[in-house]
């Protein structure tokens, strides 16, 4: 059962004197969603594109299905399929001729391909577009096409880059659970995003970069129990008044992170801690109660918030 | 051996089968502009008519390239064409193929299967030669019907101006992966043109002074025209292997360059 599809060792990526991955470490098992949760610039589609083998690694090793990026990459990528960040679709085809021809690269008989076509627009809800122009689709549809093209190869292995950025939030949702409709059919899933809802929802495992490296690693249920506490208490105060707010705050949460706009307070139990404030005779603008999230995890590693 | 073998040619460069998907590919994406491939095939027609027909009336007959004299279609006609051969070969794997590098995303979709950047190399290139071979072929019935195909020589025309087509889009190809911006093209015009102009194109070699006539030995497009010039009009000599070699030398000096370079370009 712990069959590694994916096993990386010091693994580096430098372009130029910029190191975008830097020594990472980190095995993907066979049948699990795996995650890399990370901001801009941290380095997750740079490993992406090397799983992928279409990036050549700098330094260490790394294997998918147990063989070499660079000298098996044409073995390695007939068996994954790959959702780039960008669409990368062929806007001058149809949308029925963007899947027909990809499966072709492939080498796919034809008639194999057709019956697969029909599949997939029904996957990715585009039965009505087949014979349109995909400059002429909106985001979202593209986006759906581009998950569905990956998948014309019947992948052991799939390779999401940030798999619903600039979808709204009902297709965010539809994709979700089309992607976990995947994952309960065996498919392996790696998956980036800076969405931490995304992570939690989709992921059995998940690693969290920062400028190349990884900072933690772990379930997201394990990792928010290991790096937070189990609520959070966010004030905003009106505006000028929150420095001097702060100072009655002293020693109120066994954790606290100052934001521009508004105040984190991390405890076992929000509202007695809400409670603590109002006897403190402290005022705030508003109160929100919530768990703690990875997006917490996150602010705690680094210092610094997710979505900038 | 191997190893040998891999340093020379990585895995990525070496073309395979799936060459033939890049040519369904084009296929597909002519099929709804096929007027596109249409329009080609008129442009050396029309210099025929208005330059060998037109102008050839008042030159009368020149002698071509065993001294007889022959008439001024005649001559310039095969020019047309091998001329004709460079120009689709250089639009098609300059113009276009820096389209699809920069700002179309088809390279980096489609390297993202088993295909590899070998393949797309050979695939357009390939797919160019398809397309000259139609334009050629047109253009050669068009010049038998009017009689300027003096010998049956002629229907090797056709496979010379598929070297040619090779020579210019490797060379071609190879170039465009080296421009940075459109800006470039400039000088694509400006070694093509005077190629065109003086590659014994409208007149004789020897119209030229001696030292002229030297220096167009190192146009590639000379030894083209010479090569189609001879075919079409029977005069056959041992010199046309050196123009044989000169464009095949080309073809694969530029073949070589292009995959190792779109491997750059493309998996950074
Ligand atoms: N082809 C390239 N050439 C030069 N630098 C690159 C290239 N690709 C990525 N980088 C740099 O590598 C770093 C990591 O980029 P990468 O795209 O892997 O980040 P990311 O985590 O995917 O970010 P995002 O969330 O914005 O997609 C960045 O600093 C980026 O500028
Ligand atoms: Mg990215």
């Amino acid at each position: 059962m712990n069959e590694s599809l994916v096993t990386a060792r010091g693994l580096t990526k430098r372009f130029d004197d910029l190191t975008a991955v830097d020594g990472v470490d980190f095995d993907i098992q066979r049948g699990e969603v795996f995650g890399f949760l990370g901001p801009n610039g941290a380095g997750k589609s740079s490993i992406m594109r090397m799983i992928g083998a279409t990036s050549p690694i700098t330094a260490g090793t790394l294997t998918v299905f147990g063989l070499d990026p660079y000298a098996d990459g044409r073995e390695i990528r007939s068996r994954l399929g790959v959702v780039p960040q960008e669409n990368m679709l062929d806007e001058e085809l149809r949308v029925r001729d963007n899947l027909y021809i990809y499966g072709r690269y492939f080498s796919l008989p034809r008639k194999v391909i057709n019956e697969r076509i029909e599949d997939l627009l029904a996957f990715a809800h585009l039965e009505d577009k087949r014979t349109a122009k995909v400059e002429h689709l909106s985001g979202g549809m593209k986006r759906r096409l581009t998950i569905a093209r990956a998948l014309i190869n019947e992948p052991e292995l799939i390779l999401l880059d940030e798999p619903t950025t600039g979808l709204d939030p009902q297709a965010r949702h539809i994709l979700w659970d089309r992607l976990y409709r995947l994952k309960q059919q065996g498919s392996t899933l790696i998956i980036t995003t800076h969405y931490m809802d995304e992570a939690e929802q989709l992921c059995d495992r998940l690693v969290v970069m920062d400028q190349g490296r990884i900072v933690a690693e772990g379930s997201p249920r394990s990792l928010i129990e290991e790096h937070s506490h189990r609520e959070v208490l966010e004030l905003r105060f009106p505006v000028g008044t929150q420095e001097s707010a702060l100072l009655k705050l002293d020693g109120l949460a066994p954790r606290q992170e100052t934001l521009a706009d508004r105040v984190l307070l991390y405890v076992d139990d929000a509202d007695r801690a809400l409670a603590e404030v109002s006897a403190r005779g402290l005022q705030a603008e508003s109160a929100v109660v919530r768990r703690s999230t990875l997006e917490d995890v996150f602010l705690r590693l680094t210092g610094r918030s997710l979505v900038e | 051996m191997t190893t040998l073998l891999a340093r020379v040619a990585s895995p990525t460069v070496r073309p395979s089968h799936r060459v033939r998907h890049l040519l369904e590919h084009n296929l597909i994406v002519y099929r709804s502009v096929w007027w596109v491939i249409l329009a080609g095939f008129f442009e050396p027609v029309f210099y025929l008519f208005s330059i060998g027909i037109g102008l050839g009336k008042l030159v009368g007959d020149v002698p071509g390239p065993n001294g007889e004299l022959v008439t001024y279609a005649a001559f310039v006609a095969p020019a047309m064409l091998a001329a004709s051969a460079m120009n689709g070969a250089v639009y098609e794997s300059t113009f276009n193929i820096f389209f699809k590098i920069r700002y179309g995303n088809t390279y980096k979709a489609i390297l993202a299967t088993p295909v590899a950047p070998g393949d797309i190399a050979t695939g357009e290139i390939v797919w160019s030669l398809f397309r000259g071979a139609l334009y050629s072929a047109g253009f050669i019935v068009v010049m038998a019907l009017m009689g300027l195909v003096e010998s049956p020589w002629g229907v090797l025309a056709l496979p010379a101006t598929l070297l040619i087509g090779f020579a210019f889009g490797a060379v071609g190809m190879a170039a465009t992966t080296f421009m940075r911006s459109w800006q470039d093209f400039d000088l694509v015009t400006m070694v093509t043109l005077p190629l065109f102009l003086f590659s014994a194109t409208f007149y004789p070699l020897e119209v030229y002074p001696e030292f002229f006539q030297r220096f167009t030995q190192f146009s590639p497009l000379y030894h083209g025209t010479e090569l189609v010039r001879s075919l079409t009009l029977g005069t056959l000599d041992s010199g046309l292997w050196v123009n044989i070699g000169v464009l095949v030398g080309m073809g694969l000096a530029g073949s070589a360059v292009i995959g190792r370079r779109l491997e750059r370009l493309l998996l950074s």
